[in-house]
């Protein structure tokens, strides 16, 4: 019989047992020593009603910083790195990444205008304003590509239009006031050292129905790997096809984008990693690409915060610093 | 029995009209190949069959009309290999013979017991069950043919439609695909349509040949009734010698006159 490649068991064994890993180093590691036998005891504790080792304020850094900070990390990490296997699927193209389609240009020219326009209040909003440029610089493209004709080349060129407009429309901004730069930039590194509850359940919603979408259609992008037209002489719709994976794929990188700003090279560097190690179909490429994002990001959120402690590095920097050298690696290794 | 049938076909792209008014039956397990020269339409015909660009007129698989037919339920009835297939460097033989199995699977698109099964037919039938597990990428150029061809067979579909299948092969693997075309349309019964550029080649595999010419039918029949000097030589413009083998097969040769 013909052995396909699919997600198995031990696929999910594996990930499953180094995401757990990864989580708990990611709870224990910080600026400050829990302990990992205290915390073992505090979580003893809130599942027993038993009397916590840790005082309330360590209780606090665990439940109300550590805690959602590292389940953001995992969830932005698996949005991204969904999107990102799920672009380079969609536009065949090794090297698409989430932002490719005007998300991170919409999101960082509105966020922009709001430290702009309102720099002490507009902090509170910012995760919703990037939500909505993000969408709008989708919804720009989108609509940018439809109207110069169908094809992945034409809305591929969309993206880099309405890209390169949004960016300029936010440099000329800055340059007008050039005060709010250091805030802006701040933003536009990345990073989850604001993180709480409710920046996870204001995200959870949207990159849970985003990443079910995305697996659901894991299959659907092999076929499109063949093309519109052979993709058509199989059943499929590949403009329907198409429309749905990109609206899930860029609503999860609005989600992602809202909550950590933009953290780059995610998208890339996971699907690549997971290609690499258990095949192309995009069947175990997208689903392992999900559990390898929060993996990565997740990591790379304790070097960031435990690099320079007291201090944090961006973890934008953090995934740029990794993930560049390895771009470099798969342009590489496909002109070889 | 006819299994396929276009009546009045006249296709085309944004307006623009490539072939007019086909008319020609397809008897069931029949070989049809398409000729012509360059631009003639040959692949917009193929690709009207398959409702893979828009047509007017009327095409029935067996008693269907192809226009009624959902595309899932299309794709059941016509497989198509298309002139140059896109092959996913990365995706191992199996995973891309599998992709024929898309019209046959259900709503969540996991394949069953039988599907494989399938495939594993299709790739011994083809001679590729030692590479099932290699990346397209590693196949040589017959090798990646013969890929296609498993993944169409995959498909069970009735009717073949393939688009210059020895596209980029030399003589020895042009020959060796087109007679695993003729092996498995006579074991199997399925009828096969393609467009063939060398003419000697549709001499000697379809059972009949439909010469197109500025997007209109210039001659249909037999190899023997269609391929004649004078017809080739008006229709490609070209100085040509249709010679009759020892084994009574034809051979159509380039004339330099």
């Amino acid at each position: 019989m013909a052995r396909p490649t699919r997600l198995t068991w031990w696929h999910l064994l594996v990930t499953g047992l180094v995401l757990v890993v990864v989580v708990v180093g990611a709870v224990l590691l910080g600026a400050i020593d829990l302990g990992w036998q205290r915390v073992l005891g505090e979580v003893w504790a809130q599942l027993t009603g038993g009397v916590s080792p840790l005082s309330v304020q360590e209780s606090a850094i665990l439940w109300q910083l550590r805690m959602p900070r590292v389940v953001l990390a995992g969830l932005v990490g698996a949005g991204l790195a969904c999107s990102g296997a799920t672009f380079q699927g969609v536009f065949r193209n090794p090297l698409a990444d989430p932002y490719l389609l005007g998300a991170a240009a919409g999101a960082g020219m509105v966020v922009t205008i709001m430290v702009v326009l309102a720099p002490g209040a507009g902090m509170a909003y910012l995760p919703a304003a990037a939500f909505a440029g993000a969408l709008g610089g989708v919804a720009l493209t989108w609509g940018l590509g439809r109207s110069a004709g169908a094809g992945t080349a034409t809305l591929l060129l969309a993206g880099v239009a309405v890209a390169s407009f949004l960016t300029a429309v936010q440099t000329f901004v800055q340059q007008l006031n050039t005060l709010t730069l250091q805030q802006v930039y701040g933003w536009i590194l990345g990073g989850l050292s604001t993180s709480g509850w409710s920046q996870v359940l204001s995200v959870l919603p949207y990159l849970a129905v985003a990443l079910v979408v995305l697996c659901s259609c894991a299959g659907l992008l092999d076929v499109l790997t063949l093309g519109d037209e052979e993709a058509a002489s199989l059943g499929v719709r590949p403009g329907v096809v198409r429309l749905v994976v990109l609206g899930a794929a860029s609503l999860a990188t609005a989600a992602a984008v809202s909550a950590s700003g933009l953290i780059g090279f995610v998208g890339i560097v996971v699907p690549h990693v997971i290609r690499l190690l258990f095949g192309a179909s995009y069947r175990v490429v997208v689903p392992l690409s999900l559990a390898g994002g929060a993996i990565f990001l997740v990591l790379a959120d304790i070097v960031a915060r435990t690099a320079l402690a007291p201090a944090e590095l961006p973890i934008g920097v953090v995934t740029a610093f990794t993930g560049a050298p390895f771009f470099v690696l798969v342009l590489r290794r496909r002109q070889s | 029995m006819t299994a396929l049938r276009l009546t009045g076909v006249t296709a085309g792209y944004r307006g623009r009209t490539v072939v007019r008014d086909v008319t020609v039956d397809v008897p069931a397990g029949s070989w049809l190949a398409i000729i012509g020269p360059n631009g003639a339409g040959k692949s917009t015909l193929l690709k009207a069959v398959a409702g893979l660009v828009p047509a007017t007129g009327d095409v029935l698989v067996g008693s269907k009309s192809v226009a009624a037919l959902g595309n899932r339920e299309r794709a059941r009835v016509l497989g198509y290999a298309p002139q140059t297939p896109s092959l996913p460097e990365g995706l191992t033989v199996t995973d891309y013979v599998l992709l024929g199995r898309t019209p046959h699977l259900g709503p969540l698109g996991r394949e069953s017991r039988s599907d494989l099964d399938l495939v594993a037919g299709a790739l011994a039938r083809l001679d590729l069950a030692d590479l099932a597990h290699r990346p397209l990428r590693t196949l040589s150029g017959g090798e990646r043919q013969r890929a296609v061809l498993a993944r169409v067979l995959a498909q069970q579909a009735g009717v073949l439609l393939l688009d210059e299948p020895t596209t980029g092969l030399d003589i020895g693997h042009a020959q060796a695909l087109l007679e695993l075309v003729d092996q498995l349309r006579r074991a199997d019964g399925t009828t096969v349509v393609s467009t063939l550029h060398d003419l000697t080649l549709a001499a000697q595999y379809p059972d009949r040949v439909l010469l197109l010419d500025g997007g209109d039918v210039a001659a249909a029949g037999t190899p023997a009734q269609v391929l004649t000097a004078d017809r080739l030589s008006r229709h490609y413009g070209a100085s040509v010698t249709v010679l009759t083998a020892p084994d009574g097969s034809l051979v159509v040769a380039p004339r330099r006159d």
